[in-house]
């Protein structure tokens, strides 16, 4: 089972929930794993302290073009729809920042005056925490914009994906990484806080679930906070609401000391696993019909 | 010898435009002549690449000189591969900054002036 936790607005709690829910099943003996996949800042590891022992680079091939052969057709400039490769002067220039690795540069050049090198775009880590967990995460280097092939590998690493149970923590947002991260999952939790800001994000949040045509249920964090707008638009569209957890000063200041949502309050240890039975129940429920 | 020079609304007496790849036209002016001629730029909204591709419309229109408020780069690599030289100013329509480049006035510069930008 695949479960990814997503969400629209940054900063509702998709970490703290995914955390809180890999600890509450690992606890209850299910094997878990977990996979932050925010490359662009993850911290999910500083919740589940997992200990790293598993490290892989994550690279993309870049043309490289040898001027001695290269006779500036630029067939490889026309061919490149990211604008990556330029044709000038008689010269030949590559853009790595701009590359999208498809490699159509070095299959299209009829001299074969294109070599591809690797380049890092961020590195993978991985290991078991105390508790149990599969911890896996990716991290992207700085300034690198090219999020999704540092996603797709993590949700390569075969051991994390063979758990009973793989959490996926999802970047914010409704962008490519985001995609990336919730493809192939069973069902997605939108994580949203009943404010406008979240409503809005909601929305296109779920819509990201519709298109991808996978299941999607809704926790409400800082419950309290905003107004009712949340709450009627998923009665609207059918969404169902798991979970609403209040806006409480204990919960802010123990996340802001580092602590899991379980540390702070371990009665939700209990509601965590009732999620995973209503989850497999709203996805039995989707099967029948 | 034929000069680009970067403008917001493609008007030879009128403020020329500080940006280079997403500049809305270019002012491309015989100096020899002083005819001129405004030409929407390609690339004021590309996804990305906009500082080469800026440059590759200007090699092909047979400029030999630009002039903008600041290089990213990818554009300054692309104009030195091109052999267009580049030149910066801090104000002024393309009329005056015309005058000021016959004048011998002009910052030329060696290297990019700016980090790069996304739009």
């Amino acid at each position: 089972m695949k479960i990814a936790i997503a969400s629209g607005k940054g900063g509702t709690g998709k970490t703290t929930i995914a955390t809180a829910f890999a600890q509450a099943l690992s606890r209850a003996e299910y094997s878990v794993s977990l996979l932050d996949c925010d490359v662009e800042g993850p911290n999910s590891h500083i919740f589940i302290q997992p200990e790293f022992d598993q490290f892989e680079d994550v690279n993309m091939l870049i043309p490289s073009v040898d001027d001695e052969t290269c006779t500036g057709c630029g067939q490889c400039a026309e061919v490149c729809q990211f604008h990556a490769i330029v044709v000038i002067g008689g010269q030949t220039l590559v853009f790595p920042e701009m590359c999208h690795g498809c490699g159509s540069c070095t299959l299209i050049c009829p001299e074969e005056a294109i070599t591809e090198i690797p380049k890092r775009l961020g590195i993978l880590e991985g290991g078991l925490s105390q508790e149990g967990i599969r911890f896996g995460h990716g991290i992207l280097n700085i300034g690198e914009p090219m999020a999704v092939p540092v996603i797709s590998k993590l949700k390569k690493w075969q051991d994390l994906m063979d758990a009973e149970v793989v959490l996926i923590d999802s970047p914010p947002g409704a962008s490519c990484p985001v995609v990336e991260s919730l493809r192939g999952a069973d069902y997605i939790i939108l994580v949203t806080e009943p404010t406008p800001f979240g409503l809005h994000d909601l929305r296109q949040a779920y819509k990201v679930t519709q298109e991808l045509g996978i299941p999607a249920g809704v926790i409400i964090n800082r419950d309290g906070i905003g107004d009712t707008g949340v709450e009627q638009y998923c009665e609207e569209v059918g969404l169902q609401i798991f979970m609403q957890i209040p806006l409480e000063r204990k919960i802010g200041q123990g996340i802001a000391q580092g602590k899991s949502l379980l540390e702070i309050k371990p009665e939700y240890e209990n509601r965590f696993l009732q999620l995973y039975l209503q989850i497999i129940e709203a996805l039995s429920i989707v099967d029948r019909s | 010898m034929i000069i680009a020079v970067s403008s917001p609304d493609g008007k030879f007496s009128t403020e020329f435009s500080p940006r280079f790849g997403r500049c809305n036209f270019f002012i491309i002016i015989d100096t020899d002549t002083r005819e001129w001629e405004s030409k929407p730029n390609p690339a004021a909204n590309a996804r990305g690449g906009a500082g080469p591709q800026a440059v590759q419309f200007l090699s092909a229109s047979g400029a030999e000189a630009a002039i903008t408020g600041r290089y990213g780069p990818n554009a300054f690599t692309t104009l030195k591969a091109a052999g267009i030289r580049a030149y910066i100013a801090d104000a002024g329509t393309p009329e005056e900054l015309l005058d000021r480049f016959l004048a011998g006035t002009l910052e030329e510069v060696n290297a990019a002036t700016g980090g790069e930008l996304h739009h």
